[in-house]
């Protein structure tokens, strides 16, 4: 587990040492992004962009989704992980409220029946 | 780590089903009249919404429950701190399904609940539709920027593990 964490944090030192490939990770904070778009944004060809991304996803930084013929990038894990925590943070509530729904309604229905006799 | 599950305890499950909706899922062991009842009836509402573990009780709740009617939840320690949740409902058909909206703020979410009976167990199905991608990360707190009461919401999670339950 230590081994991988240093691998993973020297592969993104590696994916942060170029000033480019920060750069895209500073644009994808602001909105994701296709391919194309964010080799306009940095003038560089299709191909070089295309490379960076790979450097950033390889480290995790980065995932893409493609849609159609469309290459969409946008900030990765950190994001992932928050979204997920958060949903479990929420299912959790709701599941202690379904608890306490659980018991409300082996009351109501001990109660009708009850009332039926 | 987790509390024993009662018996018959029926699991509770979580779906992020598109960019600005949430569903959650959960079956209940009696007929959807009376899980209906549970969610429309003030004095019933008040035993589970806020149970024990969430740590902040419920200090009122008033529902006027037909289309076009409102709601309003109060929670806290005292009137003082308390923080309130209201909206109104956009659609009711009794044991079958409840639409409300939540007016705390422009990007909360409309709240649909449906009941489903099959075999004298209702399936619950709670679907939050927010107004937009960036109205349900604001929420979510997916995005950093957490909106006050979801900071608040996190305290009470955290009090909800530290019991373990």
């Amino acid at each position: 587990m230590v081994q991988y964490s240093q691998t993973r944090l020297d592969t993104s030192f590696a994916a942060l040492s170029d000033a480019t490939r920060r750069g895209i990770l500073e644009q994808l904070g602001r909105a994701d992004a296709s391919i194309t778009d964010l080799a306009e944004t940095f003038r560089m060809t299709l191909t070089g962009m295309k490379k960076h991304v790979g450097v950033l996803e390889r480290a995790g930084l980065v995932i893409t989704q493609k849609v159609g013929r469309v290459r969409t990038c946008k900030l990765g894990v950190r994001r992932l992980e928050e979204e997920a925590a958060w949903l479990e943070s929420y299912r959790q509530l709701w599941d202690a409220r379904f608890d306490a729904l659980d018991k409300l309604v082996e009351e109501l229905k001990q109660k009708e029946k009850d009332d039926g006799e | 780590m987790e509390s024993k599950p009662t018996p018959m305890k029926n699991p509770t499950t979580v779906e992020r089903t598109s960019e600005r909706e949430l569903v959650v899922r959960r079956t209940f062991n009696g007929p959807a009249h009376i899980v209906f009842q549970a969610w429309t009836k003030p004095e019933l509402f008040m035993r589970w919404w806020a149970p024990k573990s969430m740590g902040v009780p419920m200090l009122s709740c008033e529902m006027d429950v037909r289309v076009g009617g409102g709601y309003r939840i109060a929670f806290g320690h005292d009137a003082a701190s308390a923080m309130e949740f209201f909206g109104k409902y956009l659609d009711v058909i009794p044991n079958a399904r409840l639409v409300w909206t939540n007016e705390e703020s422009d990007d909360a979410a409309v709240t649909t609940v449906t009941f489903e009976e099959k075999d004298g167990m209702t399936l619950l199905v709670l679907h939050e539709l927010y107004p937009s991608k960036e109205a349900f990360e604001a929420n979510s707190g997916a995005e950093g920027g957490l909106p006050e009461q979801f900071e608040q919401l996190d305290e009470l999670l955290l009090t909800l593990g530290a019991e373990g339950a």
